[in-house]
C-alpha cells in the first residue's frame, strides 16, 4: 500500500492536457492539414509517380483530397517547387465528403449535428468502435485517446462494448470483404438515432488498400457516415477535435469550448 | 549423389538458378533431417512457375550459424497435391494451410486442413473450398467439437468488446476448463501480398508500412531492407543507425503499453495508467524523429527520410534518461506486489517443448527459454556491429511474457543510449539501381513481436513477381491455443494481452 502511494508522489502530476483550452505544440516535422501553395502563376509540374493514391488532382488550380492522403513525406515531392507544403495544425476533421477536398488552406471543418440529436447526445455520447480491416494504427490512437494525457471520458464520451448499447459507430479499415457482414450486422444493432464516424484514410477512401480485389474503398456507400477523420493514423487529437465538433462542444474555427 | 545444397543469409541475393530443385520425397525427408537437428522452418511457401508448374520453397533456419538452408521442390499443378509435412512436423501446420488457400494445391494427409484467410485462390484454378470462398467468414466453417454432458461451446468475435481487431475465438469447455480453443482469423485479410505484386514502388513501401500499425518500422525495414538487396544498393551507417533507433522506440512503445495492458486486466490501475504515459513517451520520441507516433515515412529505399541533428540527440537522450527511470519504478511497482505476481505466476504456461515443436518466435518463445532473436542470430543493419544482449526466461507464464517486456525495455533503452552517443556519419538517403532479374532475395527483422521475414522473386524483367511476408504473429497465435488449453476460461484474457498478437500482420 504505502509503496503505491510513494510511487504516486514520484510519478508526480503530469498528465492530463488541459485540452481544448490549450492546444499542445506538436513537433516541427508532425505532419498536419496539408496546405497547397496555390498562389504561383505558372503551374507546378506534377510528378504522379510520387502520388500513387491519386490524392492531387490538377484542374484548373490544384485540389488535395485530404481523405486519400496518407499524410505521408513523399507526397510532398510531387513538385520540386515545393507546392505542397504540411502545417502543424491538428484540425481535419470535415461532415461532407467533398470537403475533404482541399484547394489552398482553408477547410471547411466539421458542423455540429442538429440541435434535437445534440440534445440527445451532447453530454453523453456511447460509441462502439469496429475495426473493419485497418492495420490497427487508427485503433491504437482511438484508443489512446482513453488514456491519462487525453482522457476521452471527461467529455461524456465513452467506448461501449455492445452496439445495442451505443449511440453509433467508429469505424476503421476499408471494409474487407471479410468484415462487410460483420459491420453491416453491427451497424443495424445501434438503435435510432444513430452516428457514424469513419477513422482513417482507409475508412474514407481505401487507404494504401484502395482498389484491392479483397477490400471496399471504405465505408462510403456501405453505410451512411456523418463525420470524416482523416489522417494515417491521425492524431488522437485529431480525432477528439472531430467528435467535439460533431457535439458542437468547439466554435468553428477557434478552439473555444462551449 | 550428394545434391548441392544452398545456404542463404540475412539481407543476401542470389541467382534463382542457383536454388536447388529436389524431388518430393527427397525434400520432405531433407526438411525433417534438418529439423530433427534443430533446425526451424523459417518459412515455407509456395510461387506459381507457370510452364504448368508450381514451386514450393523451404527455408530452414540454422539459428546458431546464423545462415538459412533453401530447398524447393516442383509439382505439376495437374497434380494438385503433395505429401503433408504437419503430421511429423507441426510448425508447417500453417504455412501448408496458406499454400493450399493461397495456390489450391493440397497438402495430403493434414490433419486440419482448413482455409486460413477466406479469399479465393490467386491462380485461377477451382479453390479447394468452393463453398467458403464466395461467403463470408466464419460461413460454414466447421470447428473442432468436443461432445459429452456439461461439455459447452463460448463463441467470440469477428467484434469484440474492446477497441480491437476482429478475429473469431471458439472454446470448448468443460465447466470453467478450457478444452481446446480454435481461433480463426482472415476478417482483416485485405490482399497485401497479392497487391505487392501489382503496385508501384511508391506504393508498395506506403503497403509495407500498413501491414501491422503497431510494427510499421518493422516492416519498412524488412521491405527496404528486401528492395535494397535486390539492388545491391549499401545503405550509409548513419541511416542504419537512425532505423535501428526507431526499431526500438517501437519495441519500447509497444512493450510498455503491454505491461499497462497486463495491469489493466488484473485490475491494477495505478501502474496502468503511468505504463500509459510512458508508451505516450515513446510515440512521442518517434513523431519528433519521423513526424508520425508510429514512424511512419521514416524508412525509404535506400535510407531514410529524416535525420537526427545535435539538438535533437541531446533533447532524445534527456528524455530517454527521464524514461529510464521511471520505467524501472513503475516496474518496481508492478513487479514486486504478490497479489500481481499471485494472478500472474503458473498461468497460460507454454512450455519449451511446444514452443519449439509450433515454431514459436520472438518475445513470446525466449519467455520459454528458446534463446532466438534475429537481432543475435541474423544480425542486420547496425545490429552487426552493436549487439543487444538477449534474455531469456524459464518460467513460460504470463509472468515471464511480462518480465520479458521489461528486461527487453531496459536493452533497449541502454541500446538507444549508446547509439545516440556515436551516431556515425553517411548520406541519409542514397539512390537505388534497378532490381536484379531472375533473383531471389530475403530480408528478417526481430521486431518487437519477434521474427518479420521478407522474401521477394524477380522475374527476367525485373519485376516482382511474389512477394512473401510472414508476421511473427503468424507463428505466434497457435502458442496461444496451446497456453490456455486447460486454463480457466477466464484466463484468456489475461492469456491474450500476454501475447498481444496481431490479427492484421497474420491475415495479410
Ligand atoms: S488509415 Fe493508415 S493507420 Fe489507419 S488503418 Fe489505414 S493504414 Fe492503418
Amino acid at each position: 500500500m504505502w509503496g503505491i502511494i510513494i510511487n504516486r508522489f514520484k510519478q508526480g502530476f503530469r498528465t492530463t492536457l488541459s485540452y481544448p483550452k490549450e492546444v499542445p505544440s506538436f513537433p516541427q516535422r508532425f505532419r498536419g492539414k496539408p496546405v497547397l501553395n496555390n498562389t504561383a502563376d505558372t503551374p507546378c509540374p506534377i510528378n504522379k509517380s510520387k502520388d500513387p493514391l491519386g490524392a492531387v488532382a490538377s484542374g484548373k488550380k490544384l485540389t488535395l483530397d485530404m481523405g486519400k492522403c496518407l499524410f505521408n513525406e513523399d507526397l510532398k515531392a510531387i513538385c520540386p517547387k515545393g507546392i505542397l507544403t504540411y502545417s502543424q495544425d491538428h484540425r481535419l476533421a470535415v461532415s461532407k465528403k467533398k470537403d475533404l477536398i482541399l484547394q489552398g488552406e482553408e477547410v471547411k471543418l466539421a458542423r455540429a449535428l442538429n440541435e434535437k440529436t445534440r440534445k440527445i447526445f451532447g453530454r453523453s455520447l456511447k460509441l462502439r468502435e469496429v475495426c473493419a480491416g485497418s492495420c490497427s494504427g487508427c485503433d491504437a490512437e482511438i484508443q489512446a485517446m482513453g488514456n491519462i494525457v487525453f482522457d476521452l471520458s471527461r467529455f461524456g464520451i465513452q467506448f461501449v462494448a455492445s452496439p445495442r448499447h451505443a449511440d453509433g459507430l467508429m469505424i476503421t479499415g476499408p471494409v474487407t470483404k471479410n468484415m462487410e457482414l460483420a459491420l453491416k450486422k453491427t451497424y443495424e444493432a445501434v438503435p435510432h438515432p444513430k452516428i457514424v464516424i469513419a477513422v482513417g484514410a482507409c475508412a474514407i477512401n481505401g487507404g494504401p488498400f484502395q482498389g484491392g480485389r479483397d477490400v471496399h474503398d471504405g465505408v462510403d456507400g456501405l453505410i451512411p457516415v456523418d463525420l470524416y477523420i482523416p489522417g494515417c493514423p491521425p492524431h488522437p487529437l485529431t480525432i477528439l477535435d472531430g467528435l467535439l465538433r460533431l457535439l458542437g462542444k468547439l466554435e468553428n474555427k477557434e478552439n473555444n469550448f462551449r | 549423389m550428394k545434391q548441392h545444397e544452398l545456404y542463404v543469409r540475412n539481407g543476401q541475393n542470389w541467382e534463382w538458378d542457383r536454388i536447388p530443385i529436389l524431388e518430393e520425397d527427397s525434400f520432405r525427408q531433407e526438411i525433417l533431417r534438418e529439423c530433427s537437428h534443430g533446425a526451424r522452418l523459417v518459412n515455407l511457401f509456395a510461387y506459381p512457375e507457370g510452364s504448368g508448374n508450381i514451386r514450393i520453397f523451404s527455408m530452414l533456419g540454422r539459428d546458431h550459424e546464423g545462415k538459412l538452408r533453401l530447398l524447393s521442390m516442383r509439382i505439376p499443378i495437374k497434380k494438385g497435391c503433395f505429401q503433408s509435412l504437419t503430421p511429423e512436423l507441426p510448425q508447417a501446420h500453417l504455412f501448408e494451410r496458406e499454400i493450399a488457400e493461397q495456390f489450391a494445391i493440397t497438402p495430403v494427409g493434414h490433419p486440419w486442413l482448413k482455409p486460413v484467410r477466406y479469399h479465393q485462390n490467386y491462380c485461377d484454378a477451382p479453390d479447394l473450398w468452393p463453398a467458403v470462398s464466395s461467403r463470408s467468414i466464419p460461413g460454414v466453417y466447421p470447428f473442432y467439437r468436443v461432445d459429452g454432458e456439461e461439455v459447452h461451446e463460448v463463441a467470440v468475435g469477428p467484434v469484440h468488446a474492446g477497441i480491437i481487431e476482429p478475429g473469431h475465438f471458439r472454446f470448448q469447455c468443460h465447466g470453467e476448463e478450457i478444452l481446446n480453443l480454435e481461433i480463426q482469423l482472415g476478417y482483416q485479410h485485405r490482399g497485401i501480398e497479392k497487391m505487392m505484386e501489382n503496385v508501384s514502388m511508391e506504393r508498395s513501401v506506403l503497403l509495407a508500412e500498413s501491414i501491422a500499425g503497431d510494427t510499421v518500422i518493422g516492416h519498412a525495414m524488412a521491405y527496404c531492407h528486401l528492395i535494397e538487396s535486390l539492388s545491391d544498393c549499401e545503405i550509409s551507417p548513419r541511416a542504419e543507425a537512425i532505423r535501428a533507433i526507431a526499431l526500438e522506440l517501437e519495441r519500447l512503445s509497444n512493450h510498455i503499453g503491454d505491461l499497462g495492458a497486463l495491469s489493466t486486466d488484473i485490475g491494477f490501475l495505478p501502474p496502468a495508467a503511468y505504463f500509459g504515459r510512458l508508451r505516450g513517451e515513446f510515440l512521442n520520441l518517434l513523431m519528433e524523429l519521423s513526424g508520425n507516433r508510429y514512424g511512419r515515412s521514416l524508412c525509404r529505399v535506400g535510407g531514410v527520410l529524416f535525420d537526427l541533428d545535435q539538438e535533437m540527440i541531446k533533447d532524445f537522450q534527456k528524455r530517454l534518461l527521464v524514461a529510464r527511470k521511471d520505467l524501472k519504478e513503475i516496474c518496481d511497482l508492478f513487479f514486486t506486489k504478490s497479489s500481481v505476481l499471485s494472478r500472474l505466476e503458473g498461468t497460460g504456461i507454454v512450455s519449451n517443448k511446444i514452443a519449439k515443436e509450433l515454431g514459436l518466435v520472438g518475445p513470446t518463445a525466449r519467455a520459454s527459454s528458446c534463446g532466438l532473436d534475429v537481432r543475435t542470430d541474423y544480425a542486420f543493419g547496425l545490429y552487426r556491429f552493436h549487439h543487444i544482449p538477449i534474455s531469456t526466461v524459464l518460467s513460460a507464464d504470463v509472468y515471464a511474457r511480462a518480465l520479458m517486456r521489461r528486461l527487453e525495455s531496459q536493452r533497449s533503452i541502454e541500446f538507444i543510449l549508446e547509439i545516440l552517443n556515436q551516431i556515425p556519419d553517411g548520406d541519409l538517403q542514397i539512390k537505388s539501381a534497378a532490381l536484379k532479374p531472375k533473383h531471389m532475395a530475403l530480408s528478417m527483422v526481430e521486431g518487437w513481436r519477434g521474427e518479420i521475414v521478407h522474401v521477394a522473386i524477380t522475374d527476367a524483367h525485373s519485376r516482382i513477381t511474389r512477394y512473401k511476408m510472414k508476421d511473427p504473429s503468424f507463428n505466434n497465435w497457435m502458442g496461444l491455443s496451446m497456453a490456455v488449453r486447460g486454463a480457466q476460461i477466464s484466463d484468456f484474457p489475461l492469456c491474450n494481452k500476454s501475447f498481444n498478437l496481431s490479427y492484421a500482420g497474420h491475415d495479410l
